[in-house]
């Protein structure tokens, strides 16, 4: 098992072998379908993509006195184009659930970037390793607004690595 | 005629989604249990441990299952001699706004396909109705992520590729769903009628009871091959590998043209939320 604490750099990248266990714990950043599509266009987002780490996660609302709702992953794939000019300035893991394009493995290993894997559908476990969120950007978007997540051993299994291995059994890989 | 409230309509739909939304049958919960049992390699026993591990904090915290809460779909089976003193689908869909807004659940439907704003209250479900015999109304109900859906696909086939053709198209669409729709799924299949109609069987098999038998001894013996097979695709647990990719297939099935062999497949995901209610 790895422990990682963001901002991550190229050291950090090397040391992660698909299948391996990571826990984050340190601040990442939530961003789906539609903040991507704005983020790219973005000249300075509200946060520094250098070394960031990427969760794609659209949560339920909280109830009083919760951080968030249930946050389990969405599909990855549907993020495969849009990940790779963020990648090219600096964001380094990304957090899914499925497998991607053969496109987008060519960009991560290029941009020395990794991709994670949550467990998808468990919202509920997922959330409780979120210990504070603060609205950054795109409001008007709603649960896929961006927000900064304060994350405690949050679970996560290395996916594809930079040696060129896949977790994934079944899939299209592009 | 035996006269239904439109406000009861609306109170069984809130109360059911409101309890599928949070909580998973107790026979699923062993389903999965035994599923990671099966399990060899660390990884997907894993992955099969938080799934288990995440429907025990949402039922005791009251928390949705998974972030997405789905649209709502809903087979409503009316009696003829049920008169419905008010509007159908107005009262359902009440009962689905009510239930996500006052359950925190997510709202997951936008308006139209280019323009993407958000109903805000997860309406409108989509609605399908058929008349029965007798004075109730049977509702069927399910709420429905998009991962699983999006892997779901309708294919018409030529009759001549027969039980074969059925059993590669539904192998060859897991194989590639892969991760994506979460794994361990079940898959629902329509066979026959026509384009819409088998799509409609489709989901229909997938709110059959897990551990019923098909009337049909054929389909029977081809779901039971079929999650043979598929589980030895090796996809498993969110797609990392393993033994469990499917807990069970589904088929339902219709008369079709000559010319035909319509073949729908909808995939459910392990967040399996639905539910049966009579009024």
């Amino acid at each position: 098992m790895i422990r990682l604490i963001p901002p991550i750099s190229n050291d950090d990248i090397k040391t992660l072998k698909v299948g391996e266990k990571v826990l984050i714990t340190g601040t990442i950043y939530t961003a789906r379908d539609q903040a991507h599509l704005r983020l790219v266009k973005e000249d300075a987002p509200a946060f520094d993509l250098e070394g960031a780490v990427i969760f794609y996660v659209g949560p339920t609302p909280a109830k009083e006195g919760q951080v968030i709702g249930s946050s389990g992953p969405t599909s990855s794939y549907r993020m495969d184009e849009l990940a790779v000019p963020l990648m090219e300035r600096g964001v380094k893991l990304m957090i899914g659930k499925g497998d991607r394009s053969k496109a987008y493995q060519e960009a991560m290993r290029k941009n020395n970037a990794t991709y994670l894997i949550a467990t998808g559908g468990a919202g509920a476990l997922l959330a409780s390793k979120i210990k504070k969120r603060t609205l950054l950007m795109y409001e008007d978007l709603g649960p896929e607004a961006v927000y900064a997540l304060e994350v405690e051993d949050f679970p996560c299994f290395v996916a594809y690595d930079v040696y060129g291995n896949s977790i994934f059994k079944g899939g299209t890989d592009g | 005629m035996r006269k239904i409230k439109p406000e009861s309509i609306t109170q069984v739909i809130k109360k059911s989604l409101l309890k599928i939304n949070y909580e998973l049958e107790d026979s699923f919960v062993i389903t999965l249990k035994k599923a990671r049992d099966k399990e060899k390699n660390e990884l997907s026993k894993s992955i099969m441990d938080d799934i288990i591990e995440n429907q025990d904090i949402a039922k005791k915290g009251m928390n949705p299952l998974c972030q997405d809460t789905g649209v709502v779909v809903i087979f409503a089976k009316i009696g003829q001699d049920a008169y419905i003193d008010g509007d159908l689908y107005d009262s359902i869909n009440e009962g689905v706004r009510q239930a996500y807004k006052e359950g925190y659940l997510r709202k997951s439907v936008v308006n139209h396909p280019f323009e993407r704003q958000n109903t805000k209250d997860n309406t409108p479900a989509i609605i399908h109705t058929s008349l029965v015999k007798g004075d109730k109304i049977t509702f069927k109900i399910a709420a429905k992520g998009a991962g699983s859906e999006n892997m779901s696909k309708v294919v018409m086939l030529k009759p001549s590729d027969g039980i074969e053709g059925v059993k590669k198209l539904v192998k060859d669409t897991v194989f590639n769903a892969g991760g994506k729709p979460c794994p361990p799924i079940i898959v629902g299949i329509g066979l026959g009628g026509n384009l819409e109609k088998s799509a409609l069987l489709a989901k229909e098999a997938l709110l059959r009871d897990l551990d019923d038998t098909n009337e049909d001894p054929t389909l029977n013996e081809l779901e039971n091959t079929l999650l043979k097979e598929i589980n030895e695709l090796g996809v498993g647990p969110m797609g990392v590998g393993g033994e469990t990719t499917c807990v069970g297939v589904k088929i339902n099935s219709y008369p079709m043209h000559i010319a035909s062999l319509p073949v729908a497949i909808n995939i459910q995901c392990h967040a399996n939320r639905h539910d049966e209610v009579s009024i």
